[in-house]
This record gives C-alpha cells, structure tokens and sequence, in this order.
C-alpha cells in the first residue's frame, strides 16, 4: 500500500463526495423548480439568474438558525441520529464504478473506489443501515409522532428490503457475479440488464422509491398525520443533515439503478468515441454519460413525487407483501427456467 | 499490521459486548449489540471471509436488529415500568453466573492451546467458493435448513392468524 495509492483514493473519494453534496444541493432546488413546472408555477426565482443561488440562500439559512435540543429527548442520540443518516447515505458511493478506467500521465487510474467482489450485497448493506438514522432520531426526540414515525420507517424499510433483495437475485442469476464493475463491463454494447429484466428493475425501482422514504412511500414524514414525523423535533443544520441524507440517497440508488440495469458509464458507440478522444478523456465522457443517465433518474423520482398521492399505510404494507415479493419470486423462477433451457440447447 | 487491527478490533467487541449487558436503558443496549455486531463484520473482513461478513451486516445489523429496535421502541421499557425484582432472583442469578463462570475457566484451561490453523485454500470465504461449497459436497444439509426456515416462518403466519380462525 504505497503513498500514491493513497493519495489517489483520498482524492477520488473527495471528489466523490463534493460532487454528491452538490448534486443533492442543487436536488432540492431542481425539487422546487419541476414542482413549480409541474404545478404551472414560476418557482424560487429571487436569488441570482433563475433562482440558481437559493440553495446557498437555505444552505446559510439552515446554519444560522437557532439549534434547540428538546430538554426530555437523549441527548447524545438525538444528534447521532441525524449525522448516521447522512453518513449511510454517503457510503454507499464507494462500490460504484464511476467510469472506464482512465490513463493520467502514462498512469492507468480506476474511476472506482473500491471494487470489492460483494459490491452489489455491500450496497444493500448499506441500503439496510440507513433506517438507523431515522429510528434513532425518531425515538431520541422523544415525542410520539416522531416515535410512530420511526417505527413506520423501519417496518417499511424492513418490508420493501426483501423485495429489493429478491429483484437483485434475478440479476445476479444471469450476471453471475457481485461485482460493481463487472456487471457494467458485461451491458458493453446494448447488453443493457433492463432489457433482460424489465420486471426486476421494475420491482427494484419502486423499493427504491420505497428505501429512501421518497413519494409515494414517504409515510415516515407524513406531515397530514404525524406534523413532520421523524424530524418534527430538529432545527437548524440537523434537520439540514436529514432533508440532505434523503437527496444524497436519491442520487445513490439512481446511480445504482444506472450501473445494474442501464449500463452504468456505457452508451452506444462507445468504441468508436474512446479512439476519437484517446484514453484520457473517453473515460471521462462516459462518466458524464453516467451523470445524465443519474439526473434522468432523479428528475423520475421528482416528476413521480408531484405526480402520484401518498399511499396509505396498509395499502403499503399490502403492495410490498402480496404484490412485490410475489412478483420478485415469480421472475426468479422464469429467470432460472428461461437460463436453463438456454444452457440446455 | 493485520494482527494489531485484530487486537484492536477484538477489545471493542468486548467492550461493546460488555456496554451491552451494563446499559441501564434496553435502546442503549440494543445499540451497542449492534456496534458489537459491526466488529464481528471487521473480523470476517480480516479472516478474508467477505461473504460472511457482508452477511452478518445485512441480515444482523440491518434486519434483526431494526426489528429489536422496533419492539423495543413500542414497548418504550424505563425505569418506572420495570417491575420490581426480588433479592431472592438476585441470588440465584449471582449464583447461576458463578457456576457458568468456573464451568467455563474450567473447560478453557482443560483446552490445550493448538498452533494456528492455516486454511489450505484462503479463498474459502469468497462468494464463489462459497457457493460451490454449499450446493456441492453440502447441498442436503443446506436444502434441509432451508426446509427448516420455511417451516418457522408458515408457523409464524398460522400463529399470527390464529384469532382470524376462531373469530
């Protein structure tokens, strides 16, 4: 482990990291503005050209804000549980291949942090963390709305993981390995996974929705019934860290749904570009390829938040266990008996 | 370097595993099984049993622990509800630990300490070899536990509806 490697990981990891909070920065106000375009409004308009400054504007608003710790919540946990949530949402970036591998003066760099051979389990690993910061906040605030939210977190996130899980295992019956980086080598060349699993990605899309609390799932912050549920009791940058973790695990499972299904950094004619623009800056126009496929997604979540109305709990509970899992297990079925036949002729 | 992360990895989980059994709140508690937990994770990553460990993670930390988590939360145990032991179960607890201490500083002294075991292949604990492994030579036992599973988990739905039935 020599002193380069390090610095090359460190500085990925950086950029990594300052690019998601941008992106979840700036997720809030495109939030705003396809809310306002879809409600045929203007949106936020008054700080600089369009409104582009009001992030910074709520960024300096969160940190100044007076900081309240209720007096009969557990202190220590009620601020371990917003910084967990943050936390969890940002690792998960470590196992995504964010490129082709790239040559930087004569020096062949990985666009990947880590490229552990579990990498796919490591991400729902990390999927299955996340609810820690929600249940721990949720019941350090001490205030019952706060305390039934939490709980409505972990029990969704507990129902919709197993149908997450079981989409992924029809992937993995025809990707055969866990492994980020191979899967997206594999989708080279209109192998695309979405196109030999459209009903796995459908499942796996909507426990996306699901896992990162997002609408129509977002009954753990159910305003109409539980004033804000989890982070009724936060101020200041701690409710902050929490309305961030949500934007930052928004752009994780895109990029999840971009690498395991559609081709992660691939696109058509990529053979052609890499001898056009040489090994330096090929890679690079993959990633930014990447990047648009991550904002399509996004821009999905947003359109579907504006778009369909909140369910109602049992409705739920009975869409992820007698409508997912079913399904899951189906296409794991069909899957298995459609590989064996092919490997039987 | 691996040996010194292990010490240091291995004090925390009795650390952790202690602060478990200390803790006067049961969330407290909860939440130190789970630390002890994720240092069970760092030592399947160093015995290179990576399978192993993101397993643990998944299914220990990020499932049955939630669901500790959760009972605990709704039950909302402190010390005003806790009923009231009497000294009499205080005894025979301190009692029962004694014994199950001597039993135990008995059986390790009995042990003899052996050298090392050096696994003959060291990529045993790779998915891969993993599962060659368990749908080979172990392919019975595995589809019997599964069995097993099943089983508990039909009997947990049929107890779940039983009021449905007599209703």
């Amino acid at each position: 482990m020599d002193i380069a490697f390090i610095i090359e990981k460190f500085i990925l990891v950086a950029v990594i990291f300052g690019i998601s909070l941008v992106i979840a920065m700036y997720s809030t106000y495109a939030e705003r503005k396809v809310a306002a375009y879809l409600q045929d409004r203007l949106g936020p308009d008054r700080a600089g050209p369009f409104g582009i400054l009001q992030p910074l504007a709520d960024g300096v608003k969160m940190f100044m804000k007076e900081e309240i710790i209720p007096a009969s919540s557990n202190k220590w946990l009620f601020i371990v549980g917003p910084g967990l949530a943050l936390l969890c949402a940002c690792i998960g970036t470590a196992v995504i291949p964010w490129g082709s591998p790239m040559e930087i003066g004569g020096k062949i760099v990985p666009l990947q942090v880590s490229d552990i051979n579990v990498g796919v389990l490591y991400i729902f690993g990390v999927v299955s963390l996340g609810v820690y910061g929600v249940m721990i906040g949720g019941w350090a605030s001490n205030n019952k709305y706060s305390l039934l939210s939490a709980i409505r977190a972990a029990s969704q996130n507990i129902s919709y993981e197993i149908a997450m899980g079981l989409s992924i295992i029809a992937l993995l019956l025809m990707t055969n390995t866990l492994s980020l980086k191979t899967i997206v080598e594999q989708q080279h060349g209109w192998h695309w996974n979405v196109l030999y699993q459209p009903l796995g990605f459908l499942i796996f899309m909507v426990c996306s929705f699901a896992e990162t609390n997002r609408a129509p799932f977002d009954l753990p912050e159910c305003e109409t019934e539980l004033i804000g549920g989890y982070h009724t009791e936060y101020s200041s940058m701690k409710l902050g860290f929490y309305l961030f973790a949500e934007y930052i695990n928004m752009f994780v499972s895109s990029a999840v749904m971009a690498t395991l299904y559609f081709g992660g950094y691939n696109y058509p004619g990529m053979d052609y570009m890499a001898t056009l623009l040489g090994p330096t800056w090929a890679p690079l126009f993959g990633t930014a390829i990447l990047f648009a496929k991550i904002f399509f997604f996004i821009f999905f979540f947003m359109w579907v938040r504006w778009t369909i109305p909140r369910f109602r709990y049992d409705q739920l509970m009975n869409l992820g266990w007698k409508g997912l899992i079913p399904l899951a297990i189906a296409n794991i079925i069909i899957t298995g008996v459609v590989i064996a036949i092919i490997e039987k002729f | 370097m691996s040996t010194q992360v292990f010490y240091f990895v291995a004090t925390l989980s009795i650390i952790f595993s202690l602060m478990v059994i200390f803790a006067k709140n049961p969330i407290h508690s909860v939440l130190y099984l789970i630390l002890t937990f994720f240092t069970f994770t760092v030592h399947y990553v160093l015995l290179n049993a990576q399978f192993l460990a993101v397993v643990n993670f998944i299914v220990y930390m990020g499932a049955i622990m939630v669901l500790f988590l959760f009972v605990l939360m709704l039950l909302n145990l402190n010390k005003e509800t806790e009923p009231v032991k009497s000294p009499l179960i205080k005894i025979v607890g301190v009692i029962a630990g004694c014994c199950l201490i001597v039993t135990l500083v008995g059986s390790f002294k009995a042990a003899t300490i052996t050298s090392p075991l050096i696994l003959k292949n060291p990529g045993l604990g790779l998915v891969e070899n993993l599962g060659k492994e368990l749908f080979g030579p172990f392919l019975l036992p595995f589809e019997l536990s599964s069995l097993l599973l099943l089983a508990a988990m039909v009997g947990a739905v049929l107890l779940s509806k039983r009021d449905e039935v007599e209703a």
